[in-house]
């Protein structure tokens, strides 16, 4: 008998259950369909890490951090100078891979913003010279970056991200218009900083298109003469995409006034001025390897041996990246691969009672000249048939499941469905089909025929 | 040399301890362009010798030898072969697929020999309209009489065009006219060269036949009963 006949025959068979059938592929759809949708999450998820990576300036940077003294050097401890500005000259000098060094120094909790009669803390506030700007990819969009004179002189001044400006002076959809505190005064622990300058507003893709749409929403409302309350607090409590979160929560100030004005106050303050971290930019990736070892080179130069300070490349968090969304798959698909596994034994199942109901069938046909490789065939042909009918079912409503889980747990990572992943879905599920005929088809296959013929 | 052999074939069931002898030591020889009837009491192995000589059912002793060949030797696919092209069944009990029609049920076994869907439609309609059934093509089985249902396994057992036609009481549902269509159908394969057996009660179909066998308890008897000797064959 040949393999098309088969897959009528079937077909009809199917077709004669149509409710056992469903219920059967039930199963198999509803596997099918969560493991796309498990699959269009974690897509969607590193296809948001990467964009942050992207926003928080690629793979070419390596970020020095201070550290404590590690436990065999503890004798060494007073020597040691933690990460200070003699290090950015160094590699300045030194490191001919380098493109660009930016210092920056933090205080050592969050402190306290003031303004417009508000309060916010945040722990990016740092001091930082204006070649920062670059480093992090920001972009001005109202005011200026403080200069050279400003950080000779420790002017107090700052430059701001849209976040702080959304938690001192009101958020745009809030306020109606967008606020620009520019020439506005805000405190940083009660020091007075007048802002010169803010960022403009980053957002990932996803995000922008839901502000967009939202906008459209209100102005085509407010077009249609629907008067709403202008205290909306829409999306609080989503703060989106981390890396454009922090970008967007930032305060600089020139690193002499961090110093000079904020830190040299407190207590337990070294002579010289610590970077928190500072963070170097390489001219090509491909160097990497040689610039971080030249880096670590010139730093243990300066430091005298003592390892008071750690690397940190975005390479590090590319990995991170890459085995977490592994990890995430993977698990992922586990869960979905065992509801499809369950699926399979439905289906194996309805063809074991399919064929003791048919036992009489069978027989008729092996006396009129079936082998048992047509018998086996039949039966494997109509399991496949049924599970690959579910995952076609099942990759339908992977587009609902995507849709339910992302409604119910909004994320700023858009779930992607992508053709991998519904071939795998499709094919795993054939793959289900074959398993769960298999055995009842070797069962079939194997009925004498005259016991068969007796049957009822 | 014989198409069919059984050499001291025995079937033998056990049923709550009980032996039942189906069939007793049988020896037969069936030649090419034998037209056979086999008669006998009801329950006396008449189905079991037909199972046996179908290859559809395996003695529990004794050789069924089918063209030189011991066909307990052969594999269960090439007994399905033997099945699909060599054979054609008739059941006492029909067999008929009830969830196919009549066409469908014709062309099953020409399915399974790997037949084109074009051909096989044509040599169903053609065996069909020989055992006057070629009007209930679309029917199911269950929308038709026992005779007709019983001519439609006439027609699937003929339709492979086999070298043996066994059929089980192929007569028994159908009136004297259809019965004697069917009854010419199968002397006329005979004379073909086709081997021909049929199981039936009725002696008159018995006496039509050249070589009659009965059965009795299991035991084959090539003998023809007495009170049949004075019947006088109805149709040359
Ligand atoms: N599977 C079985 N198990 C036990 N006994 C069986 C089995 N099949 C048949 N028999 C017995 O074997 C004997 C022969 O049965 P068989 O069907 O060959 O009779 P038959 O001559 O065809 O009768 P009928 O004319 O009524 O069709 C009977 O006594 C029957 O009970
Ligand atoms: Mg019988």
């Amino acid at each position: 008998m040949n393999f098309l006949n088969a897959i009528v025959v079937g077909l009809k068979e199917i077709w004669a259950n149509k409710f056992r059938s469903f219920l059967t592929m039930l199963g198999i759809i509803l596997g099918v369909s969560s493991l796309v949708a498990m699959f269009a999450m974690t897509q969607g998820l590193e296809n948001g890490l990467k964009e942050a990576l992207v926003a928080i300036g690629g793979l070419q940077k390596i970020r020095v951090e201070a550290r404590n003294v590690p436990v065999e050097q503890r004798h060494l401890r007073d020597f040691a100078t933690g990460v200070t500005l003699r290090d950015v000259y160094a590699l300045q000098a030194s490191v001919p891979e380098i493109d660009i060094v930016s210092p920056e120094m933090r205080m050592d909790s969050p402190p306290t913003l003031a303004a417009n009669g508000r309060r916010h803390r945040t722990f990016m506030t740092a001091g930082v010279w204006p070649v920062q700007l670059e480093m992090m990819e920001h972009q001005l969009a109202h005011g200026r970056m403080f200069n050279a004179d400003d950080e000779q002189d420790a002017r107090s001044v700052c430059v701001i991200g849209t976040g702080i400006r959304d938690e001192l002076f009101g958020r745009p959809d809030q306020t109606g218009t967008e606020v620009i505190p520019i020439g506005q005064t805000l405190t940083v622990n009660g020091v007075p900083m007048t802002i010169i300058g803010m960022f403009e507003h980053y957002e990932s893709d996803q995000e922008r298109r839901t502000r967009l749409l939202q906008e459209a929403k209100d102005a085509a409302d407010r077009a249609a003469g629907i008067q709403k309350p202008a205290q909306r607090d829409r999306g609080r409590g989503r703060r989106g995409n981390f890396a454009f979160w922090i970008k967007n929560n930032t305060v600089y100030m020139p690193l002499n006034t961090m110093w000079m004005k904020l830190k040299a106050g407190q207590t337990n303050t070294p002579p010289e001025p610590r970077l928190s971290n500072l963070e170097v930019r390489i001219r090509d990736v491909e160097t990497m390897d040689r610039a971080l070892t030249q880096v670590r080179n010139v730093l243990m130069v300066n430091h005298r041996g003592i390892e008071d300070f750690s690397f940190r490349t975005q390479e590090d968090w590319a990995d991170q990246i890459q085995i977490s969304v592994r990890a995430a798959r993977l698990s992922g698909g586990l869960i979905a691969g065992i509801s499809l596994f369950v699926g399979g034994i439905g289906i194996m199942n309805i063809m074991l009672a399919s064929i003791s109901e048919r036992i009489r069938e069978i027989g008729i046909r092996k006396a009129v000249g079936a082998a048992g490789i047509d018998i086996f065939t039949q039966i494997v042909v109509e399991s496949v048939t049924l599970a690959v009918l579910g995952g076609l079912l099942g990759l339908v409503c992977s587009r609902g499941v995507v849709w339910l889980i992302s409604s119910v747990t909004p994320t700023d990572n858009e779930p992607i469905i992508t053709w991998g992943a519904m071939a795998f879905a499709f094919a795993f599920s054939g793959i289900v089909g074959v398993f769960a005929g298999l055995f009842p088809a070797i069962k079939a296959a194997r009925l004498s025929v005259i016991q068969a013929l007796r049957y009822d | 040399m014989a198409l069919l052999e059984l050499r001291n074939v025995s079937k033998i069931y056990h049923t709550g301890g009980e032996e039942i002898r189906a069939l007793d030591d049988v020896t037969l020889d069936l030649h090419q362009g034998d037209f056979i009837s086999i008669i006998g009491p009801s329950g006396s192995g008449k189905s079991t010798l037909m199972h046996v000589l179908g290859c559809l059912d395996s003695p529990t002793r004794g050789e069924v030898v089918l063209d030189g060949v011991d066909i307990s030797k052969a594999t269960t696919s090439q007994l399905a072969r033997i099945r699909n092209r060599t054979i054609g069944f008739v059941f006492q009990s029909f067999n008929l697929l009830p969830k196919l029609n009549v066409l469908q049920n014709v062309e099953l076994p020409m399915v399974y020999a790997g037949l084109g869907g074009k051909a096989r439609h044509e040599r169903a309609v053609k065996a069909l309209e020989m055992v006057e059934l070629g009007h209930r093509l679309k029917n199911r089985p269950n929308q038709l009489s026992g005779g007709q249902q019983q001519r439609v396994a006439i027609a699937r057992a003929l339709v492979n065009d086999p070298k043996i036609i066994l059929a089980d009481e192929p007569t028994g549902n159908l009136d004297t006219h259809t019965g004697e269509v069917i009854l010419n159908l199968f002397r006329e394969l005979s004379t073909q060269g086709r081997t021909v057996i049929l199981v039936t009660h009725n002696p008159e179909i018995a006496a039509v036949t050249p070589r009659r066998i009965e059965i009795r308890n299991g035991k084959v008897a090539e003998k023809v009963d007495p009170r049949l000797a004075g019947f006088t064959p109805s149709t040359p």
